[in-house]
């Protein structure tokens, strides 16, 4: 109705404030009802539509990756785009979007735990038909989710804690062979350890609690590095969470029964679409929790002053211990579902090189920041699938992008940001 | 007895190394309270600028047919290579850390490892994926004393380090640049006051690091001469625990500490299989970091800082 109340739609300005303006009352459940229809639309039709316009098949990821592999079809994967996507997102939201806001406001009147989960099965559902029809789409959106939750369980001591923790490839590591030893010995005949102990059908449903042994041990490895940072802080950290990853990656080159340096491999897919999804949605809720908690202002304390932190009654060593252990911990789960995705793991993977893409991810998404993690995660690495083409200009074009970021926006491009669930799923209009 | 003479020198070749790169990331460290990771990446362009003059002064002098005595060409390799790598130095503050000066300290460590990683990338790109072979300036001698076996190549390699970092510890102690230096490391915000330029005393610290390195680089491919464009990632990394372990900024520390990782390195396997060898030097270090944890010359929580 605002877009007919738009006065002159001439210039580009105008249409720009006057698109915001139409969409100015669309609320969050309008929106995940457009991404449904776009993608039912996809999943009828995506074929039909992309034999029309002269495509070999669906364009995965937006027609992104096509850009520099076959420059030549690009306009039409933006043609596909925007048919299947914006041009049906755009109406239904427009449409929906009076019953959706007097849905969302009933929904107010319940326990915000209700109407997030009616955003998530909507999600979910989203993301299932989404990946339906190609496999590089299913595993390009797992491991994005994956590294939205190492993202933010890096945030946690390096964005909120304010430690310049290196350690993180480490944890993950622990968390990876710890999950994948326990799942090979329990639920897998193979060659290094054995027939398996229990049924393999019986795996999936014990599938969280091998994850969570992952993680905690990732989480008690983490002591080593927490202990030290008692007494000392900044760069010393820094140095003492480098050499604790390249203890665990030499350490694990060294057990022979992991399979040393040749990594270990046969793991059973279990990370499927539902298991990493429940996994970043769990991940990302009790991590914002963890942080707007008293625990978690205590560890924004600890950042900006630790004596004086350490003078308001908090208990520094505490929170720091805490910080550690809570963040090393999801990074172990993240790294168990990762290696339940690739299905074989070499320590070598967990190296430096997996550093610098993770801290990539934190600092360019924002510090401090929830919403930042899942941008910064989720557009690292969109931005690496597209430039793969590239090969090896590739890691000339990433860290270029990097370096501009960070002098235009040190502290990344959405830091300090609040991630308030209750106003996000709020009614517009 | 002989063996272990015979370790102890492979240990002060390995060392020097270290202790060439760690100057570097220490005399940055003390002057901007920040750590340039693009050292490692800089010591690998070193060596393949160094690479490059002595494969052209070779070519030159076969071009002229004159016969230069390897020695001579060694030291107009190590002097031209260290001048380029200077400006790369410089280049690096430039793009990397000037810009980023007041802003939150890891994300000029950011811009450090990406502009490392194009280093490395671009050498790739430009030069492919063989491997370069550092030209032969030197024919190994090899001497025999008392059962320890030693080639004039590492008693070079061990004299340039020491009289490179002699030179260093001369020119920040008696020179005016090095006294502007060390006012720097004291304080870089109240010196710029006294008339000491931030921009011309930052620039003059990464171009002195990124020498050093460079001459590291060039001891580095006389000793192995294959190189690769990733040499400088596990080199540099050491070397920067090695600058953390001698302590906030101290260029004695730094050298001492660059020795000992030479040492931990070389006489690890000797007892234990070699593969250990990174898991032992680092947990040393995580110990020594655990029970001093300002390394062996730094001071806790304090601005004074030594160059």
């Amino acid at each position: 109705m605002e877009l007919l109340k738009a006065k002159t739609l001439s210039s580009p300005v105008a249409w720009r404030s006057g698109i915001r303006q139409a969409f100015a009352d669309v609320p969050a459940l309008a929106w995940l009802l457009g991404m449904l229809g776009a993608v039912l639309i996809e999943y009828l039709w995506g074929d039909t539509l992309a034999v029309m316009l002269y495509l070999p098949k669906v364009p995965p990821l937006f027609g992104a990756t096509l850009v520099l592999k076959k420059p030549l079809l690009f306009p039409w994967a933006l043609l596909y785009g925007l048919l299947i996507y914006v041009l049906p997102i755009g109406v239904i939201a427009r449409v929906s979007a009076a019953t959706a806001n007097r849905v969302a406001k009933a929904l107010e009147r319940l326990p915000v735990s209700v109407s997030a989960l009616l955003h998530l099965v909507l999600l979910y559902a989203v993301l299932s038909i989404w990946t339906e029809n190609s496999d590089y789409r299913l595993q390009v959106s797992k491991l994005i989710m994956i590294a939205v939750m190492l993202t933010l369980s890096i945030n946690v001591i390096n964005g909120y804690m304010g430690e310049f923790s290196c350690s993180h490839p480490g944890f993950m590591a622990l968390g990876a062979y710890v999950a994948s030893v326990l799942t090979l010995v329990l639920f897998k005949d193979n060659r290094l350890f054995g027939p398996a102990l229990l049924p393999e059908s019986l795996g999936p449903f014990l599938f969280p609690l091998v994850l969570f042994i992952g993680g905690m041990a990732a989480a008690f490895g983490a002591l080593i590095v927490a202990i030290p940072s008692f007494r000392t802080r900044g760069d010393y950290l820094a140095i003492i969470s480098l050499a604790f990853l390249f203890i665990v990656k030499s350490a694990i080159e060294n057990i022979e029964w992991v399979g040393g340096p040749r990594g270990l491999g046969g793991q059973p897919h279990w990370s499927t679409l539902p298991a990493v999804f429940a996994g970043m949605i769990l991940c990302i809720w009790i991590i914002n929790n963890f942080v707007r908690s008293t625990l978690g202002k205590a560890l924004n304390a600890v950042r900006d002053n630790e004596i004086a932190a350490d003078a308001m009654t908090v208990d520094t060593r505490r929170t720091k211990m805490v910080a550690f252990m809570f963040g090393a911990f999801w990074a172990g789960v993240a790294g168990g579902l990762y290696a339940h995705e690739v299905r074989h793991v070499t320590p070598g993977s967990f190296g430096i090189q997996m550093l610098a893409e993770i801290l990539a991810m934190v600092y360019f998404g924002g510090l401090n920041s929830v919403i930042g993690s899942i941008v910064g995660a989720v557009s690292i690495s969109m931005i690496s699938e597209i430039l793969k083409p590239l090969g090896l200009y590739k890691w000339i074009v990433v860290p270029l992008i990097l370096i501009l970021v960070m002098i235009f926006r040190p502290t990344g491009l959405f830091a300090f940001r609040d991630f308030n669930v209750r106003k996000i799923l709020r009614h517009k209009g | 007895m002989a063996f272990f003479l015979q370790n102890v020198i492979n240990a002060l070749q390995w060392g020097s190394f270290y202790a060439l790169i760690a100057l570097g990331y220490s005399m940055v460290y003390s002057i901007l309270m920040l750590f340039n990771f693009t050292h490692g990446d800089i010591f690998m362009t070193g060596a393949y600028i160094g690479l490059g003059v002595a494969t052209a002064l070779l070519a030159l002098s076969g071009v002229m047919g004159v016969v230069v005595p390897g020695w001579l060409l060694l030291i107009f390799t190590i002097v031209l290579a260290m001048m380029l790598t200077s400006l790369l130095g410089v280049l690096v503050e430039r793009v990397g850390y000037r810009p980023l000066r007041d802003a939150p300290r890891a994300s000029a460590a950011i811009t450090g490892l990406m502009i490392g990683i194009i280093l490395e990338y671009s050498n790739l790109a430009i030069l492919g994926t063989r491997r370069l072979n550092f030209p032969t300036l030197i024919e190994t001698t090899t001497y025999t004393v008392g059962g320890v076996f030693f080639t004039n190549k590492k008693i070079l390699i061990v004299g340039i380090a020491l009289l490179l970092m002699l030179a260093l510890h001369l020119f920040i102690q008696k020179s005016r640049w090095g006294m502007a230096m060390r006012a720097m490391s004291f304080d870089y915000q109240i010196v710029p006051l006294m008339g000491v330029s931030l921009n011309v005393i930052a620039p003059l610290t990464f171009a002195i690091g990124s020498s050093l390195a460079a001459a590291g680089g060039i001891l580095y491919g006389m000793a192995y001469p294959v190189l690769d464009p990733f040499m400088g990632i596990v080199l540099g990394w050491k070397s920067f625990v090695a600058a953390i372990l001698g302590g906030r900024g101290s260029i004695l520390g730094a050298a001492l500490a660059g020795f000992l990782l030479g040492f931990i390195e070389i006489f690890t396997p000797m007892i234990f299989p070699s593969t250990f060898r990174d898991l032992i030097a680092y947990s040393i270090i995580l110990l020594i970091l655990t029970f001093r944890p300002y390394g062996f010359f730094g001071q806790a929580h304090s601005t004074q800082l030594r160059l």
